[in-house]
């Protein structure tokens, strides 16, 4: 049932192989062709971008009111290519495996290497687009090094990489608007799949700002929505994004892979107050310089600087001396959970640990500091009102990234035929946890680079569509109106943000962090419940054109549903990887315990007609690397 | 705390605003101002009103999204910021806050304190850009570029398209937004070979879009969130002229 179509050969010739031998369409036929592409941040954008280059009708659409503003704008660290200019050891090779360690091996080989072996073209495109990364005074590319790896990759442009790969992206795409094949739907919001014969051939949109309804009909379809950390509430992600597109595409058939596994980000800004919408990240390279501690006395509620040498305990050195504080994410983040559960967090809700300068300003002085962070210390500063120069940071683990999406194979097409998903929407490339500065190359190298053949060689044998019958569009078109209508005749006392807050609480302590079989049952229980009273308490304000609560109830309805699979996801994997740690699976020591006897598998769910799901296994093969204990210690 | 809002209510661009007074008690200083609308808004759709439309997305000033006016004051009356980077601890208890929509021809409301600002991204299609189709890129280093140009490069690039600098000119001009976009590019080499075409164009559909001219007076330098200096318009007009 699960054919990931890996081409045959080495894996250094995989992709090649399959560049050399996928179907191609002769430039005239091209235009006759048309791709629908949702989301614009790098995945769509430079998707909808690459394939109107090609000749191909391309209609994209995006909630967001202009491109630019996708939430690919927020990544601040960096990206990763693999071009060695350090000359510290580095190849696609390491890459490689740094990646799938990283991700605890559970990803797909072939899928991870092919990123790494494109990672060194997607730099020399961001330059031509005349992305701005650093320099040296030389002129050359300027490189730093982040979390999980022992070599500097990683090429920035200050502290907003995201903002700058996405303008080239944008504008490449403004570009193709102007002179190419691409027509922009903006302030669209994808409600549903429209699926022919087993085929996905186009999309059901609302215009949000008219409310009105419409199908859009195509050859085939992309997804490139990002990623849904934000079902937590609390996150690091804009507060729209949401996992609407793929959720719905899913309940059309699409397959969704491991939706359990979501990172938690070590350094975001902890929880001040209940009122709290979300969650800001400050850069992990902050951990290069600062040192992670909380006080050995729980409950100590003195301030920090009162509290002497000896009784601070800075956890991550004493437990992981060789990658001390630049341990991983997945460690960093439960280790400082462990922490605050254990009565030692820090800052006004007790719910943070302390990122300490103090001794890096000692040693290399203030001006060095402000010189490598000063716009971290200001933006901190900025939204916290407190000052990083004189008092240590208040940092906490915050939902981030989506290693889980919908399921693709090697062509990133899902299992319904045409329907391709790209970026942080898909299940590909990082396992059950995702190393930094991956994604932003992730989604690039989707949308640049592989997806632009793999579409083309879908397309090659596809006869271009026509418009479908109207009574089958007004059918479609019915039932995601009677569903808004539906919400709105609910008319109970409780926003949709109200149940958001509650859903990420649920979320937070039961499959969160630390999972384990009773809370997570517990959860499954308080979800129903809370989906229960979703369709018996549920208020939205009347009005079917600009409505952002109705929008937000739509998603709300959406999260919640895949909030159950989640669950059940986390339920299902008796093993602790990456991201996903079952507290009854760990080592002595409290590490994650893996089980690759019984999990080497990505688990992929179908959807029943009765709501239920099924379990499919891809199982993983490791013919290139070694499987072996991830080890930080 | 308390605050008293008068905020600008509008149904949809045809009709006509008018400002509506709300009393808010129970309010955290750390809150941020979008935070506080949707605490007021919560109240709202509770009292079967219309919550009050307001836009915003990242919440850590990098989208563009939601910039409004308070008190006069473009997105913020702190200095280079944006709305959701305001907190209520800049404002005394008590205080009274006007918010009003970006007012600027090019910009029409859409609802309350909702703008169409898609007139930037019109500019941006007319040139904003260096014409490279994917798979046309030499090796990277192949170029060279100083560091300080790469980051007077990265200065002009740090706009966020969020229209400050067009609600608060006296004529709504788009010239810092535009003149960012043209002297990010015009600085690095492999932007040099569109340079006269670009400038010609986006300029001409800045006029276009109904955005006013600039007389510099530099009140867009002065509320840009990203800082984005005036500097970046001389390098417009220069490269204008040079066409
Ligand atoms: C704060 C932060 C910092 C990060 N820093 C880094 C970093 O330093 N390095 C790194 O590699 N990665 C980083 N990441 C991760 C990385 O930024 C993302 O994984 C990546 O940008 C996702 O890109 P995307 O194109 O898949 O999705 P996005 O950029 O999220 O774009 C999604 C698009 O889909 C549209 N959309 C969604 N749903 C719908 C719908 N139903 N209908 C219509 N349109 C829809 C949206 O409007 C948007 O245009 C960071 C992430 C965050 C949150
Ligand atoms: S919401 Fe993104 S800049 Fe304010």
């Amino acid at each position: 049932m699960i054919d990931s179509k890996i081409p045959p050969g080495p894996i250094q010739e995989k992709w090649t192989q399959y560049k050399a031998s996928c179907r191609l369409i002769n430039p005239a036929n091209r235009r006759k062709y048309r791709v629908i592409v949702v989301g614009t941040g790098l995945a769509g954008s430079s998707c909808a971008a690459s394939l109107s280059e090609l000749g191909f009708q391309v209609e994209v659409f995006t909630f967001h009111e202009s491109p630019r503003r996708a939430h690919s704008v927020a990544a601040q660290g960096g990206i990763n290519a693999a071009k060695d200019y350090k000359n510290d050891g580095d190849s696609i090779w390491r890459m490689f495996y740094d990646t799938v360690k990283g991700g605890d091996f559970r990803s797909r080989e072939a899928n991870v290497y092919r990123m790494a072996e494109c990672s060194l073209a997607l730099i020399d495109q961001a330059v031509a687009q005349g992305v701005p990364f650093a320099r040296e005074y030389s002129g050359y590319l300027s490189n730093r090094s982040f979390g999980g790896v022992q070599v500097s990759r990683t090429f920035y442009a200050r502290g907003q990489t995201g903002q700058q790969l996405l303008q080239g992206a944008y504008q490449a795409l403004m570009r193709q608007s102007q002179i190419g094949n691409v027509r922009l739907h903006t302030r669209h919001e994808m409600m549903d799949l429209w699926v022919e014969e087993g085929k996905a051939k186009g999309i059901v949109a609302r215009n949000l700002d008219t409310g009105e309804i419409k199908l859009h009909v195509a050859d085939a379809v992309v997804l490139a929505t990002g990623g849904y950390g934000k079902i937590y509430y609390l996150s690091t992600l804009a507060m729209n994004c949401n996992a609407s597109a793929i959720w719905r595409a899913h309940k059309q058939g699409a397959f969704f892979a491991a939706p359990s596994w979501t990172q938690f980000h070590p350094t975001s800004l902890p929880q001040m107050g209940d009122y709290q919408s979300k969650l800001t990240l400050m850069s992990e390279s902050l951990r290069n310089d600062g040192r992670i501690w909380v006080p050995i006395k729980s409950g100590d509620n003195r301030p920090p600087h009162e509290i002497p040498e000896e009784e601070r305990d800075y956890y991550l050195e004493r437990k992981y001396p060789s990658y001390g504080n630049l341990a991983p994410r997945d460690i960093s983040s439960r280790a400082a959970k462990e922490q605050i559960d254990n009565g030692h967090g820090v800052g006004p809700m007790n719910n943070a640990v302390y990122l300490d300068f103090k001794d890096a300003i000692n040693r290399d002085g203030k001006t060095a500091i402000e010189k490598r962070y000063g716009n971290l210390f200001y933006m901190y500063k900025k939204i916290t009102g407190m000052d990083a120069f004189k008092e240590p940071m208040l940092i906490s683990p915050s939902a981030h990234f989506s290693m889980g999406g919908l399921w693709v194979d090697y062509e990133l097409m899902s299992n319904l035929e045409g329907l391709f998903v790209l970026g942080e929407a898909n299940f590909a490339d990082h396992g059950a946890n995702r190393l930094g500065a991956n994604s932003l190359l992730q989604a690039c190298v989707d949308g640049y680079f592989i997806s632009p053949h793999t579409i083309m060689n879908y397309l090659a044998g596809e006869k271009p569509i026509e418009d479908p019958k109207p009574e089958l569009s007004h059918e479609i078109i019915d039932t995601n109106q009677k569903r808004l209508d539906n919400l709105l005749a609910i008319q109970g006392n409780k926003t949709a943000e109200e149940f958001h807050k509650e859903l990420g609480k649920i979320l937070y302590n039961k499959c969160g962090l630390i999972r384990e079989k009773q809370t997570l049952l517990k959860a499954k229980t308080e979800l129903k419940n809370l989906r229960d009273s979703f369709y018996k308490e549920l208020l939205v304000p009347k009005g079917s054109s600009l409505n952002f609560e109705l929008e937000k109830a739509a998603r709300m309805e959406d999260y919640l549903e895949l909030a159950q699979l989640i669950v059940e996801d986390a339920l299902q994997r008796e093993e602790s990887c990456g991201a996903h740690f079952r507290a009854e699976h760990q080592t002595p020591d409290g590490e994650a315990k893996r089980n690759d006897n019984e999990f080497q598998f990505v688990s992929v769910w179908e959807i029943l007609e009765n709501g239920n799901h099924n379990l499919h296994k891809e199982h993983l093969d490791f013919e290139s690397i070694k499987v072996s204990e991830r080890s930080y210690k | 705390m308390k605050l008293t809002l008068h905020i600008w209510r509008q149904e949809n661009q045809k009709s006509k605003g008018r400002f509506e007074t709300y009393e808010l008690s129970g309010l955290d200083p750390q809150m941020s101002v979008p935070e506080m609308l949707d605490f007021l808004n919560e109240k709202l759709i509770k009292d079967g009103k219309d919550p009050i439309a307001f836009e915003s997305d990242c919440r850590e000033g990098i989208c563009g999204q939601c910039g409004f006016v308070i008190n006069g004051h473009i997105q913020s009356p702190e200095k280079h910021a944006t709305t959701c980077q305001t907190h209520l601890r800049s404002f005394n208890d008590g205080d009274e806050l006007f918010l009003e929509p970006f007012r600027a021809a090019a910009f029409p409301i859409k609802k309350d304190l909702c703008i169409d600002r898609t007139a930037l991204d019109r500019i941006i299609a007319k040139g904003g850009y260096i014409g490279v189709n994917t798979g046309q890129a030499p090796e990277a280093n192949s170029i060279l570029i100083g560091h300080y140009t790469a980051e007077s490069a990265f200065d002009a690039a740090a706009c966020i398209g969020c229209g400050a600098c067009v609600a608060v000119c006296k004529n709504a001009s788009a010239a810092l937004f535009t003149g960012a976009k043209i002297s990010h590019l015009a600085m690095l080499p492999q932007g040099k070979m569109e340079a006269k075409n670009r400038v010609k164009s986006m300029v001409a559909q800045m006029d276009q879009e109904g955005f006013g001219s600039c007389t510099f007076t530099g009140a867009c330098q002065e509320v840009c969130p990203q800082s984005i200096s005036v500097a970046n318009i001389v390098t417009m007009n220069r490269e204008f002229w040079k066409s």
